[in-house]
């Protein structure tokens, strides 16, 4: 497996990585783009990115695919646990029900 | 004789990874760190996006200095790699010069990062105070980059030691796995920090 290390183009992947950093900044400052397709492009800039890491640098590409299984666990969990908190995040308006209830109270 | 010494090579490697069970090891405390950083995360994404006052991060926290912040620690990763390179090669003085570059790449990362939360702090961005808004705002920048910063402490640290320890060529040619499971920690510090400057300073 050693031999395979000794393949990779360790400059290449970093000119991607700078590559994929300068174009991420620039995407923030596109004013016409709206915050949700900001958000795709910035997140799978940076899943990009994160990949090149762990797959070159951290030489992932050339373990077994078992340790690649072990390595994406935490990740699935994390967009799982994104998922599960979401029912309690952003859709419901601030000002809840019962607290205007007492602001019509005190009129 | 020879015999012996596989049996007793074969029973004791992983098939994960056939090198040494230390890069085991490392993998799956990473992995396990990767998790501390992904609720990190969630908490804050669930936090901002219940929050009516969130300022735009770009717009306090600025992207200049964290996007060089983000190149210095991927050329510290690219140092790392060459560092590990060159100690398979049995390249001494390669190994040295790559893996001390990594610690001077480090060092410049903590230097700036004191800077910047200097600035901060004199800005009026307390621990839980933010004068552009929810004060979370500030509370969950100053957690996030804190802990990764602690971990680019312990990084420096850690190279520090494989640099002094590996200065007379302890870790060059067949040993050079230790080089290996400390620049996995090192990639993954880098790794985490890709995540914290998307999520953080640009979304």
């Amino acid at each position: 497996m050693a031999e395979h290390h000794r393949a990779t183009n360790y400059w290449a992947v970093w000119i991607w990585l700078a590559v994929l950093t300068i174009l991420e900044v620039g995407v923030t400052f596109i004013p016409e783009l709206s915050t949700l397709y900001k958000a795709i492009l910035l997140i799978a800039l940076a899943v990009g990115k994160a990949l090149l890491v762990a797959l070159y640098f951290m030489h992932l590409r050339f373990e077994t695919r078992t340790l690649g299984a072990i390595v994406l666990t935490p990740f699935v969990i994390c967009v799982f646990l994104v998922f599960m908190l979401m029912p309690d995040v952003g859709f419901e308006p601030r000002e809840s029900p019962i607290r205007a209830e007492h602001v019509e109270s005190d009129h | 004789m020879s015999e012996a010494v596989a049996m007793h090579e074969e029973s004791y490697e992983t098939p994960l990874t056939p090198e040494s069970w230390g890069k085991l090891g490392m993998w799956v405390f990473l992995v396990g760190d990767a998790m501390s950083f992904g609720t990190l995360l969630a908490a804050y994404g669930a936090m901002r996006y219940s929050s009516g006052d969130w300022p735009i991060p770009a717009d306090v926290l600025g992207v200049a200095l964290s996007g060089f912040m983000t190149f210095l620690l991927i050329c510290s990763s690219v140092t790392m790699v060459k560092g590990l390179e060159a100690a398979q090669k049995n390249d001494l003085d390669g190994f040295l010069r790559h893996i001390g570059l990594t610690i001077l790449g480090g060092l410049i990362f903590l230097g700036l990062q004191a800077y910047e939360w200097t600035h901060f702090i004199q800005g009026g961005l307390g621990f839980a105070a933010n004068p552009w808004g929810s004060p979370l705002f500030s509370t969950t920048f100053y957690v996030i980059t804190g802990f990764h910063g602690m971990h680019v402490t312990g990084g420096v640290i850690y190279l520090a030691c494989i640099w002094f320890k590996g200065r007379n060529g302890a870790y060059c040619g067949e040993n050079a796995s230790q080089v290996e499971i400390a620049g996995l920690y090192w990639h993954f510090v880098d790794l985490v920090w890709i995540m914290v400057f998307t999520f953080i300073y640009l979304l």
